[in-house]
């Protein structure tokens, strides 16, 4: 029997070598062609012509605004959805209610609607012509072609990441460890702080990583409700399209490249997080 | 779960009472207008186009991922992310950098007589970029958690590999590949970022319908706007409704969960 069972798995549960080594081969030159290349190309064309160049078209002032506007609409919209998400995956896991898997499905619900739609949702909703349009303007109040409408278009886009990460690893811890932190006399917060928190904090990092990415990067939602104006709601990848249709090639790339270094940095933090924690996000893996 | 209802519910709900206030007839004729079927098709049409090419190239590279061992496997893992990194802006750019007549893959392609850059071509190439990795990632944990036993019982009873794969796995591996086929698809139908540099956006051939959108906006033409979102929502809803449904029936043919 000792020989039935170990012969095949040498011989037949694999292919042949040259079947491996030319999908291997295959693999490696289309990934190389579909993704490194896209890649290469940015950082190529940003350190065309030398790096005072390439230094000098990042200090303009409306790159500057445009990176100081991105950092503020992810430093707004990140906290919101990290508070989001843990309230939602809280009342998720540790609850029972009726309608909870529609819930689960309406978190998820802006990874399937098109960037472009929800910018349009909110300029229907606030734009002069929207149904509080009247209203905003009756009070001054300007959201579309302004900061705050950037902030809401960014927030709506990057909502699920952190709930999503979290939703499935709560719902496999369960409750136990808070019951017992309740039991013992701990408050409801210090409960929260000190036993939920550091259970999910991996998951956590995981999602607020990926949501970040997002939010720093938006293109199509935020490019209906910004109205482009420069050095004012014009965010890096606002600026980089603007560049680009100037034909300023070599700005367009510089500022490009930051943001692919970003997803660069995503992407490593992301690799080492799966890598040092992998039990614990693969609960919640699957994307 | 007020916020919920805020930021995702409200606005979603406007945009189907906007179009329904549209009446009927108005709806008609703003969608019969040629540019609008135009770029409908081109975005559905390449969108179909680009998931069904990661469909058939997704497997390999979730099956090389997966069963075989070489050096640098954990740098090619991460990288199958990128598309999700990326901004879809710093995407478009780079592509259109790189298919233009005189990039790196446009040059050699102008060479062979193949225009990529301003033409449907290139949106198609677009789109599958940005797809890879929802159909490797949705097979990847199913493909490892497969047991090599069924495998082996085949080949013990005399099955080729080739056998093996397409008898085998093939039909374990069906519903997962469909799930990842609709991720792909649902994207590409919506995608605007990564698509517009290199599309050129030239009506009639290379406009998709979320810029459309955008022109009309401009246009302060928020009827077409919304219709046009209108109708993209609901054939994408239409489309993974029918990918649900295929879903179910590849599950019972073949007695796998997915």
């Amino acid at each position: 029997m000792q020989f039935i069972s170990t012969s095949p798995r040498l011989a037949n549960v694999s292919e042949p070598l040259t079947v491996r080594f030319l999908l291997l081969g295959l693999t490696l030159v289309y990934l190389l062609a579909m993704l490194v290349l896209p890649l290469g190309v940015i950082f190529v064309e940003a350190f065309r012509k030398g790096y005072e160049t390439y230094a000098a078209s990042l200090l303009t002032d409306d790159s500057i605004a445009a990176i100081q506007l991105t950092l503020l609409v992810a430093a707004i919209a990140v906290p919101a959805n990290v508070v989001f998400g843990l309230a939602a995956s809280w009342s998720i896991a540790k609850y029972d209610f009726k309608g909870k898997s529609f819930l689960i499905t309406l978190i998820d619900l802006p990874f399937s609607v098109s960037p472009v739609v929800a910018g349009l949702i909110y300029v229907l909703m606030f734009g002069a012509q929207g149904y509080l349009g009247p209203y905003l303007q009756a009070h001054h109040i300007q959201i579309i072609f302004a900061v705050p409408g950037i902030v809401l278009a960014t927030i709506f886009v990057t909502f699920p990441f952190v709930a999503r990460q979290l939703i499935p690893l709560m719902q496999a811890q369960g409750s136990d460890d808070e019951e017992a932190a309740l039991s013992l006399g701990a408050s409801g917060l210090r409960t929260f702080f000190s036993v939920t928190l550091p259970n999910v904090r991996w998951a956590l990092l995981y999602g607020v990583l990926l949501c970040n990415a997002r939010a720093m990067g938006e293109f199509g939602a935020v490019s209906i409700v910004s109205g482009h104006i420069r050095g004012k709601t014009n965010t890096m990848p606002l600026h980089v399209e603007i560049l680009y249709n100037e034909y300023n090639f070599v700005a367009a790339f510089a500022v490009a490249s930051l943001l692919a270094f970003l997803a660069l940095v995503t992407l490593g933090l992301k690799s080492a997080l799966e890598w040092r924690y992998g039990g614990e996000l693969a609960v919640s893996r699957g994307h | 779960m007020f916020w919920l209802g805020l930021i995702v519910l409200i606005p979603l709900a406007g945009i189907f009472t906007r179009a329904a206030s549209l009446g009927l007839s108005d709806f008609f004729t703003i969608l019969v207008d040629p540019r609008i079927l135009e770029a409908l098709k081109l975005s559905f049409g390449g969108a179909l186009i680009g998931a069904l090419i990661n469909t058939l190239v997704g497997p390999v590279v979730a099956w090389v991922l997966v069963r075989y061992e070489f050096y640098g496997r954990g740098i090619v893992d991460a990288v199958i992310d990128l598309p999700f990194a990326l901004p879809t802006a710093v995407a478009g750019l780079a592509l259109a950098a790189l298919y233009a007549p005189n990039g790196w893959l446009g040059a050699p392609l102008a060479d062979a007589g193949i225009k990529v850059l301003f033409t449907p071509l290139g949106v198609i190439i677009a789109l599958t970029f940005i797809g890879l990795p929802f159909v490797v990632r949705t097979l990847q944990p199913v493909l490892a958690d497969l047991e090599p036993e069924i495998e082996e019982a085949a080949a013990t009873l005399g099955a080729s590999r080739w056998q093996t794969i397409r008898k085998i796995l093939l039909p374990a591996l069906l519903p997962t590949l469909l799930t990842g086929f609709a991720l792909a698809f649902a994207r590409a139908v919506g995608e605007y970022g990564s698509v517009i540099f290199i599309a050129g956006n030239l009506p009639y051939k290379s406009e998709i319908a979320p810029l459309l959108i955008i022109i009309k906006l401009e246009e302060f033409n928020y009827p077409a706007a919304t219709a046009i979102a209108a109708i993209m929502l609901v054939m994408s809803f239409l489309i993974l409704l029918i990918v649900n449904l295929l879903q179910g029936w590849a599950r019972r043919r073949t007695g796998y969960a997915g």
